[in-house]
């Protein structure tokens, strides 16, 4: 009986699973944008622990919510440019790593700042088979100026990734890229790789 | 007077300046000459400016900060609306002068938002923007210390700013020097969060500062639909 009803269990689990896949490759883009923010916003609102300003809790909550959506891979490519296709593949891996890392701190430390507010989403202009959308929403602050925050994203096999935020008409990957080709032509890749290191560890000096 | 002859003087210098630079030109010729001012402002930014502006957030109840950023932003909404006539941006202009009419009436002097409460908008246009919708190119990048992140255009946009500012104009020293203080620091305030987070971010703070700068410029001059920009290379 007890065996029979775990069966019946991972068969649901299983099942669930491959039905959330299409699901997940149909969902269009802002509503992946929509979702990830609203989950993100509930428990933002919801954990005692982000509220109190747990950095790890906040880095936790980023790591697992936000993470998933975005391609990093690509956004690291973006932001290193032409030299991209310079660094081995090795160095690749390692800076799209420290780029993720040096990213889930300062998303993290940013989130920590902006708690009461509300995110207006608007409405997507795309080809319905579009690969490559530009997502828009506006976050609205009492007392303050709306700021605009848009995303790039591209369709993946796990569904659609952002690639690029913009963040008040400032790009993140094209601030990065400036970053990233200033400390390649003084050191090498290598040498951005360490600095970018250094700095998740919290001992670089800019 | 004689400020307002040298204000021109240089407006027109600058402008001639920059008119002169067209197409894609290295946005920042004069670096090693703003890295020693960037190197001249962080320490005066991190050691004076910036702490006054913490105890001012630590030590001000909040609704006195408001009232004095309201009173400091109705002065900005006028010039906003002053710009958006000059870009023959006729409801921006409508919007920016009737708040400054609302404000300054029912919101006791502009200490009281109460048109943003009513939803109406900020235009947020300034002489730099007016130069760039006019066509001119933001020129030399310049780092002004204490300043902050500007160009040749868009410092030129600001030095107009500050000598036609109606605090310089009011008689009684005493009020004129609290405004004269008070102003800055309740501009360094509201960057709080925002240098919290280049810290974090940047490698180099001198280059984030000076990318997010330019392209946050490009964004306002276009009213938030800058020209797409390749993101390949």
């Amino acid at each position: 009986m007890k065996r029979y009803r775990s069966f019946f269990v991972y068969a649901l689990a299983a099942l669930g699973f491959f039905a959330l896949e299409p699901a997940l490759a149909q969902e269009t883009a802002d509503a992946a944008v929509k979702r990830t923010s609203q989950e993100l916003l509930q428990i933002i609102r919801a954990d005692p622990k982000v509220q109190a300003g747990d950095q790890a809790r906040i880095r936790e909550v980023v790591e697992a919510k936000v993470f998933p959506n975005i391609d990093f891979e690509r956004m690291t490519s973006l932001a290193m440019g032409r030299n991209w296709r310079a660094a081995n593949p090795e160095q690749q891996k390692r800076l799209i790593e420290e780029f993720r890392t040096l990213l889930v701190r300062t998303y993290s430390g940013a989130l920590a700042q902006y708690r009461d507010q509300k995110m207006d989403y608007k409405p997507l202009r795309a080809e319905p088979n579009a690969t490559d959308v530009t997502v828009r929403t506006e976050v609205l602050r009492p007392g303050q100026a709306p700021v605009q925050i848009d995303y790039s994203m591209t369709r993946t096999q796990e569904g659609w990734k952002a690639y690029d935020i913009i963040v008040g008409g400032v790009s993140l990957v094209t601030n990065y890229r400036d970053e990233f080709s200033e400390q390649i032509k003084t050191a090498g890749v290598d040498g951005l790789i360490k600095t970018l290191a250094a700095k998740n560890k919290g001992t670089g000096s800019t | 007077m004689k400020l307002h002859s040298f204000t021109i003087a240089f407006a027109v210098l600058l402008l001639s300046a920059c008119a002169s630079t067209g197409g894609r030109v290295n946005a920042d010729p004069l670096e090693p000459f703003n890295r020693t001012m960037y190197a001249i402002h962080e320490p005066l930014d991190e050691n004076v400016v910036k702490p006054i502006a913490q105890a001012y957030l630590d030590y001000t109840p909040r609704p006195v900060r408001t009232a004095v950023h309201n009173f400091f932003g109705n002065i900005e909404d006028f010039f906003s609306g002053f710009n958006g006539l000059l870009q023959g941006k006729l409801d921006k202009a409508g919007h920016d002068f009737g708040r400054v009419m609302v404000n300054s009436g029912f919101g006791l002097l502009g200490l009281i938002d109460i048109a943003s409460d009513a939803d109406i908008p900020r235009g947020g246009e300034d002489f730099g923007q007016t130069f760039g919708h006019w066509g001119i190119a933001q020129g030399p990048y310049l780092f002004i210390p204490l300043l902050g992140p500007s160009s040749f255009r868009d410092g030129t946009g600001l030095a107009i700013r500050i000598a036609a500012s109606p605090i310089l104009y009011i008689p009684a020293w005493e009020v004129r020097t609290v405004l004269e203080i008070l102003g800055p620091v309740d501009l360094r305030a509201s960057l709080i969060g925002t240098t919290a987070l280049v810290e974090q971010a940047a490698l180099d703070r001198y280059t984030f500062i000076r990318r997010s700068y330019l392209q946050r410029r490009q964004y306002e001059v276009y009213d938030g639909q800058p020209p797409p920009e390749a993101k390949d290379e």
